[in-house]
């Protein structure tokens, strides 16, 4: 048999429903819960007595918002055509420098435009520039493209710092959002006001990605990513497959990068830059690549670490690499990927006996985690922590880093519970490989 | 007359120093089952990525319909009505039977690269999807995913894509390699329906599938023709009987 070689993470999502696509139920309440969501958690962070939003709290759902442009748009690439680059921001940065721009034009009355209309001409610039460099990075695939597009990401960084002109140097452009013209009468002055274009326009672009899987574009880009040999075999050239896709994807990153423009008034290098690029693979990966919203969910959850993780502590890069690396090893499908997973153990009805289980491997996993970040803070509060003057406080009561104690504490825990963690995910595995057996055994009988 | 669909000129192939192919030349009628038999390594397939597009001559011309196709991309030549088959497996995975086959129509039906186009409200393409699932006794698999298939299921996938696009002419590649004998018969069965009123080329070992289909056999030996006629002429030819059919015959 052929199945091990797909598990069924894959299998789950892969499958695209003949003609007609049959919304189905969960997915449609699923979407349903997260517009709500976006649109109501503003309100649950509202102060009532000085009513005022939380600016905290609207700045990291704006980012939110963005971020999830563009890791759709980068999985266009990665997820849907199999494409792995390496300069994605490059298009997501033009977009919001040419917004700057065209920001101040329209608001000096030259190209009297409203602002929500603005984020389209941001996509067309990330597709003007995507149609340059997409001729050059799609004529080759794999490998090849990476490298090109890694070549691709750094020219670019240089010419932001070389043409003061257009990019602005070190220091970037700025710009004013209230440009006074809105075709629904806003001032664009309030962050909430630009919070709520930021959901129209992701909620647009989200939609029009999706629509774009389901041409025939959308799906030779899925041929050729799993046999671009096969491709040519049916009429198709791949290269023109991987240049439309690579193009269309640089216009939603244009879009991204315009509504990030217009939140923060300024646009440096680093919304072209290889790190940005890096944050896009990033959540794209960990969401999941394989299904439509997986990117949503890994761009949410590493702008949550991001915008709170990063207060609490120095070291929460350290953390999204180990996410990551375990995601990789452990989950290739992404957190999409795993929730896919349970679908048929949920449909048996059989969700029941994995909850015993589950708690089993949380409990240790729960400790590992909590040694391995005591490690990770008491080390960086003796380095960067003593630099910045502060002191580890946990529950209330200051913690020595220079005593062995709490080391000791932390270096248990790890060991420990790592060791606790591997006997009980090898019985989750057993009970999980059990029930998988059951179902398989069950569809062939039936 | 009949016409002549495909036409092999003093066709050669070297890779480096070997010398793959040499010298071939080759005219298969239109409306012919044509077989192409040969011990291992005796360029076979060789010859059909030649024809196909996906390797370049080295030396000698191709002709399909009148029209030279060599130095052609594969997509181009595919476009003038020639499709092929590979010997291992080659659809697309992770994408359901459903997807595989209508991928493979595409082309014909004019989409093109269109990226404005709902597929999903295409009936004459969605339609015809669905009829060759029924041909290809797969509507049950429609969903699956197709690298989840059963072996012989894939195969037979991969002839469905293949004459999907409504070539004329039409490379098979070993098409009943590795199958059991129900499912061989099987096989045979489908390639003689789907490719009644086109012409067929095929690689294949299994001699009583090249006996059972072609009405032309020719052999090929370390990259030469030794022979080429009616199975009858071919099977008592002693050189072929020498170079290939001896186990067989004795």
């Amino acid at each position: 048999m052929k199945t091990e070689k797909f598990p069924l993470a894959i299998s789950a999502q892969a499958i695209t429903r003949p003609g007609i696509p049959r919304a189905n139920s969960t997915q449609a309440w699923v979407w349903t819960v997260a517009l709500v969501a976006a649109i109501a958690m503003p309100w649950l962070f509202y102060n009532y007595t000085t009513h005022r939003h939380s600016g905290f709290v609207v700045s990291m759902l704006s980012q939110m918002g963005m971020m999830s442009v563009l890791a759709l748009s980068y999985n266009m690439l990665l997820g849907q055509a199999g494409l792995f680059s390496l300069c994605h921001a490059t298009f997501f940065g033009i977009g919001g420098y040419a917004t700057i721009h065209f920001l101040n034009l329209a608001g000096d009355g030259s190209f009297p435009l409203p602002l929500e209309l603005i984020p389209i001409l941001s996509g067309l610039a990330g597709l003007g520039l995507a149609i340059v460099f997409g001729y050059m990075a799609t004529k080759q695939r794999a490998t090849a493209f990476a490298m090109i597009t890694l070549g691709i990401g750094e020219l670019m960084t240089t010419a932001a710092l070389m043409f003061h002109h257009f990019f602005g140097g070190e220091g970037g452009v700025n710009s004013n959002r209230m440009i006074g013209h809105s075709l629904f009468g806003f001032k664009y002055g309030p962050a909430i006001q630009v919070y709520y274009l930021i959901v129209a326009w992701t909620v647009i672009s989200a939609l029009a990605m999706l629509f774009l899987t389901r041409t025939p574009l959308g799906r030779m880009a899925n041929a050729s990513r799993d046999n671009f040999e096969r491709v040519q075999f049916m009429g198709y050239d791949p290269r023109i497959v991987r240049f439309l896709q690579f193009a269309l994807s640089g216009f939603f990153a244009g879009i991204g990068g315009g509504l990030y423009a217009i939140t923060y008034e300024i646009v440096t290098f680093d919304a072209l830059a290889a790190p940005l690029s890096a944050n896009a693979l990033l959540m794209a990966y960990i969401g999941g690549t394989a299904a439509f919203g997986g990117p949503i969910l890994g761009a949410v959850l590493i702008t949550l670490l991001q915008s709170g993780v990063s207060l609490m502590s120095n070291s929460w890069l350290v953390y999204v690499g180990v996410l990551f690396i375990s995601m990789v090893i452990f989950a290739p499908n992404g957190i999409m990927g795993l929730v896919q997973a349970h679908g048929p153990i949920v449909r048996a009805g059989r969700f029941g006996r994995l909850l015993v289980p589950y708690v089993r491997v949380i409990v240790p996993g729960l400790v590992m985690m909590a040694g391995f970040v005591g490690m990770v803070e008491l080390a960086s509060f003796l380095t960067i922590g003593a630099a910045q003057g502060k002191t580890l406080v946990l529950f209330g009561s200051k913690i020595d880093v220079h005593a062995v104690l709490p080391w000791l504490a932390a270096l248990i825990c790890l060991a420990g519970g790592t060791l606790w963690f591997g006997v009980e995910a090898r019985s989750f595995r057993r009970v999980w490989d059990g029930l998988m057996g059951d179902l398989k055994s069950q569809r062939s009988a039936a | 007359m009949t016409e002549t669909a495909l036409s092999l000129r003093n066709v050669g192939k070297s890779f480096g120093q070997m010398r793959i192919i040499r010298d071939v030349s080759l005219d298969i009628k239109k409306g012919e089952r044509h077989a192409i038999i040969g011990p291992n390594g005796a360029g076979k397939t060789t010859l059909f990525n030649l024809i196909s597009g996906r390797f370049r001559l080295s030396s000698g011309e191709i002709l399909l319909n009148d029209t030279r196709v060599d130095g052609m991309p594969p997509h181009k030549i595919n476009r003038m009505g020639l499709s092929r088959s590979f010997q291992i497996t080659s659809i697309f995975q992770r994408m359901s039977v459903f997807e595989n086959l209508r991928c493979a129509l595409l082309w014909s039906m004019g989409y093109r690269y269109s990226f404005w186009t709902p597929l999903w409200m295409q009936r004459p393409l969605n339609d015809r999807t669905h009829a060759m699932l029924a041909e290809l006794n797969l509507t049950s698999r429609a969903d699956t995913p197709a690298g989840l298939l059963s072996y012989a299921d894939q195969r037979a996938l991969e002839i469905g894509m293949t004459i999907a696009g409504g070539a004329s002419v039409i490379l098979l590649d070993e098409p009943t390699a590795g199958m059991s004998n129900t499912e061989t018969d099987n096989a045979v069965e489908l390639i003689r329906r789907v490719s009644t009123g086109k012409t067929l080329v095929m690689v294949e070992h299994d001699m009583k599938v090249v006996f059972g289909l072609a009405d032309v056999i020719t052999v090929l030996v370390y990259g030469q023709v030794i022979a080429s006629g009616p199975p009858q002429a071919v099977r008592a030819n002693p050189a072929v009987q020498e170079a290939y059919l001896g186990a067989l015959a004795a």
